[in-house]
């Protein structure tokens, strides 16, 4: 379980405060944008210290450590691969920064399969569509193993059709595997598809998270400012 | 307790200081011991005011008339379409990794004494033109940066929005008035600073157009104090003139900010509606023949006058050759060792003490240095090699910074998540994203190397010298056969050696 404990951040004219817990299966932290959804992400995954306050994974702190330290994996908005590698190299980093061996091999072809990307390994990411390339960086996210994986706008250059598919593919593979998923996304409809609770970032706070079907039955006034009449 | 996760601008950077320091230290070591033997400035004597001012002087005129030139020029290549467009631009980065001294050649071939003006004036019964002394000074620098000049203000000229040019159109409003004296206000300082501070350090042409009392800079008066007087106080007594020199220009180049040259895309046509009409087209054709002649001719004269040459090229020639390969290869290793750790804003300014302390500068506090230990023609070539480094270091700053940077903003999170740290982070991640650059700047640190004439001439003696040297002493020797052939031979390899660089970070990337 994630835990943000008093944290705030501040930087110029920008403040942002958050004090809660996280602990759904499939979180979505929606807002407008500018209120901090990516700052608060990146304090999660180590990229932006905190002002204050801490960072807890299942009651350890973890605001000190390093990003590849952390028992977080992170997929972001573009570059999730290096473009001058091959997609099993790209993988085998998510294990080793040496060459892999046969058994990491075997688990890196399991995971391309995984994402239906199977023989695919010896390609880069140049040669795939922009769906496939979301398929490699999901493959990668999921050899990292760790609990909580983190989505920053994800898939956000695909077209709906297909940012719906990937988003129903990484719900289906995370929970097969037993990882939390925090989503940070601007669009209420990618949360209401995928996410088992929702929470707003609006006004320099991160609210509660609440049942994503409660919190667009009964929206509140700020989430009603947010989505305006629709 | 305010924890802190890693600032990312710090990860890959450890150890930057460091090496600012060692370059640092590089450059000023030398100086330190020009300073200790220096006499002071009241040992200097009128000759050597007269070099400062000459310098001072050849150096204005030479910018001036470059930029001058230029601006006709750049304005015709910006708004002509016509074959080979692409080819003249293309040309205009050469000077910059071509040999001083082949150019000199070239240049001799087309205005020296038996050169073909004067053999055309001659015909007519015109009086004779003669380079050497000044004007020869002064020709050869505008060879060298006319072309730096006509690329740095087509920049400027590129750099104004299509749009400008379509709403000055529609209005029928002077394009020249309204968008071109603007942007030449803002470009054309920067440039002519950029090539003053060229021309003050400007040694090879000096040595080989210049000298007696008219056409003496600081450079070549630092040269004859060793080599005619074994004057070392005075020699160390000019370079701190010319280290004034240089630190002060490199201070009006920062406040200046000037543009730099390398911009890509510069053979991109504007869609205008002026320049159409027939007199300005004739008056554009005029000046990019006038342009394209100036260039060509002299690189011509070296291809057909080197060939012949290259027959009778003495063994020394050719021993020579093999030298000056070894060194460009070693400053070329050396100055991405440098480079890499230093690609940043601190480093950058480190760097920039290469340009601001000239090569005769550093070979003087660097030979005072040698000298008690060994005889100074034995450490001629790791010398000239550290100084051609030295030299190479704030161009290949300045080619690799932004490259890296951008590296480092697009894949420095995701390699900070997967754990690439330290040299893992340099293999995996930021050499091979770095590639292309990295191969043009070791193939523009190679041909710069491969062709100075700086530093050697102080130190070498017969047994150590590069091939520009060796060049040089065929020329003084008026082998003039042999100096073509060695000519031809120059420019094939500092080219050659550029192409091969350039091509190796291009091939499958």
């Amino acid at each position: 379980m994630l835990e943000l404990r008093r944290i705030a951040y501040h930087q110029e004219d920008f403040h942002l405060t958050a004090d809660t817990r996280i602990s759904a299966g499939f979180t979505a932290l929606i807002g407008p944008s500018g209120a901090g959804k990516s700052t608060l992400l990146n304090m999660i995954a180590g990229f932006l210290a905190p002002t204050s306050g801490q960072v807890l994974w299942d009651g350890q702190e973890i605001s000190g450590l390093p990003p590849a330290k952390r028992p977080v994996s992170i997929l972001f908005q573009d570059n999730n691969l290096f473009p001058h590698l091959t997609v099993r190299a790209n993988l085998a980093l998510a294990m080793t920064t040496r060459r892999p061996d046969a058994d990491q091999l075997a688990r890196i072809e399991a995971a391309l399969a995984q994402v239906g990307l199977g023989g695919m390994g010896g390609r880069r990411p140049a040669a795939l569509s922009g769906g496939q390339q979301g398929r490699a960086a999901l493959a990668r996210v999921l050899l990292q193993d760790r609990p909580l994986m983190l989505l920053d706008e994800p898939f956000s250059a695909l077209g709906p059709a297909l940012r719906s598919e990937m988003l129903d593919l990484v719900a289906r593979l995370a929970a097969e595997q037993g990882i939390r998923v925090l989503m940070v996304s601007h669009a209420p409809e990618d949360a209401r598809r995928v996410a088992d609770e929702v929470a707003l970032v609006s006004q320099g706070a991160l609210h509660p998270p609440q049942p994503t079907q409660g919190f667009f039955a009964t929206p509140s006034k700020q989430l009603q400012a947010y989505l305006g009449d629709g | 307790m305010a924890q802190r996760a890693l600032p990312l601008s710090s990860l890959p950077r450890s150890g930057a200081g460091l090496w600012a320091l060692l370059v640092a230290g590089l450059v000023i070591g030398p100086v330190t011991a020009v300073i200790w033997r220096a006499g002071g400035l009241g040992a200097l004597g009128p000759a050597d005011f007269d070099a400062l001012w000459f310098t001072l002087w050849q150096a204005a005129v030479s910018a001036g008339l470059s930029v001058a030139l230029a601006v006709p020029v750049a304005r015709a290549l910006s708004r002509q379409r016509f074959p080979g467009r692409g080819a003249l631009i293309a040309l205009l980065g050469a000077p910059f990794i071509l040999p001083v001294i082949v150019a000199v050649l070239g240049l001799l071939a087309v205005f020296g004494g038996n050169g073909l003006v004067n053999q055309l004036t001659g015909a007519l019964g015109l009086p004779r033109i003669d380079i050497y002394g000044y004007h020869g000074v002064i020709l050869a620098h505008v060879f060298f940066n006319l072309p730096l000049a006509t690329r740095l203000i087509l920049q400027g000229w590129l750099a104004i929005p299509a749009e400008r040019f379509r709403l000055a159109a529609s209005l029928g409003a002077p394009v020249g008035r309204l968008l071109e004296r603007p942007m030449l206000r803002r470009i054309a300082p920067g440039a002519f600073a950029v090539i003053f501070v060229i021309c003050l350090t400007s040694f090879a042409v000096a040595l080989t157009l210049g000298g007696g009392p008219r056409a003496t800079t600081v450079e070549l008066a630092i040269y004859q104090a060793f080599k005619f007087d074994f004057d070392l106080a005075k020699a160390a007594t000019l370079a701190l003139v010319q280290l004034a020199l240089g630190i002060g220009s490199a201070l009006a180049l920062l406040l200046l900010s000037p543009p730099d040259g390398f911009g890509a895309g510069l053979d991109r046509l504007q869609a205008r509606w002026d320049g159409r009409s027939r007199p300005a087209g004739l008056c554009d054709a005029l000046w990019i023949g006038f342009a394209a002649l100036f260039l060509l001719t002299p690189l011509a004269m070296i291809v057909l006058a080197g060939l012949p040459g290259l027959m009778v090229l003495p063994v020394e020639t050719w021993q020579a050759a093999l030298r000056s390969v070894s060194v460009a290869l070693g400053a070329t290793a050396l100055t991405l060792v440098l480079a890499l750790p230093l690609a940043t804003r601190a480093g950058e300014l480190a760097g920039l003490l290469g340009v601001a302390v000239s090569g005769l500068v550093l070979g003087t506090g660097l030979f005072l240095i040698v000298q008690p230990l060994m005889r100074p023609a034995e450490a001629a070539l790791p010398v000239t090699l550290l100084v051609n480094a030295l030299m190479a270091l704030p161009f290949v700053l300045r080619i690799l910074r932004p490259e890296l940077d951008a590296a480092r903003a697009d894949f420095g999170r995701l390699a900070a998540t997967l754990g690439i740290t330290g040299f893992a982070l340099w293999r995996i991640v930021l050499l091979p994203r770095l590639r292309r650059p990295l191969g043009f700047a070791a193939g523009l640190t190679a041909a710069l190397s491969m062709g100075d004439l700086g530093v050697i001439a102080l130190f070498a003696d017969g047994e150590h010298a590069t091939l520009p040297l060796q060049l040089y002493r065929l020329m003084a020797a008026y082998r003039m056969e042999a100096a073509q052939g060695a000519a031809l031979l120059l420019l094939t390899l500092s080219l050659g050696l550029f192409w091969l660089f350039d091509k190796g970070g291009r091939a499958n990337a």
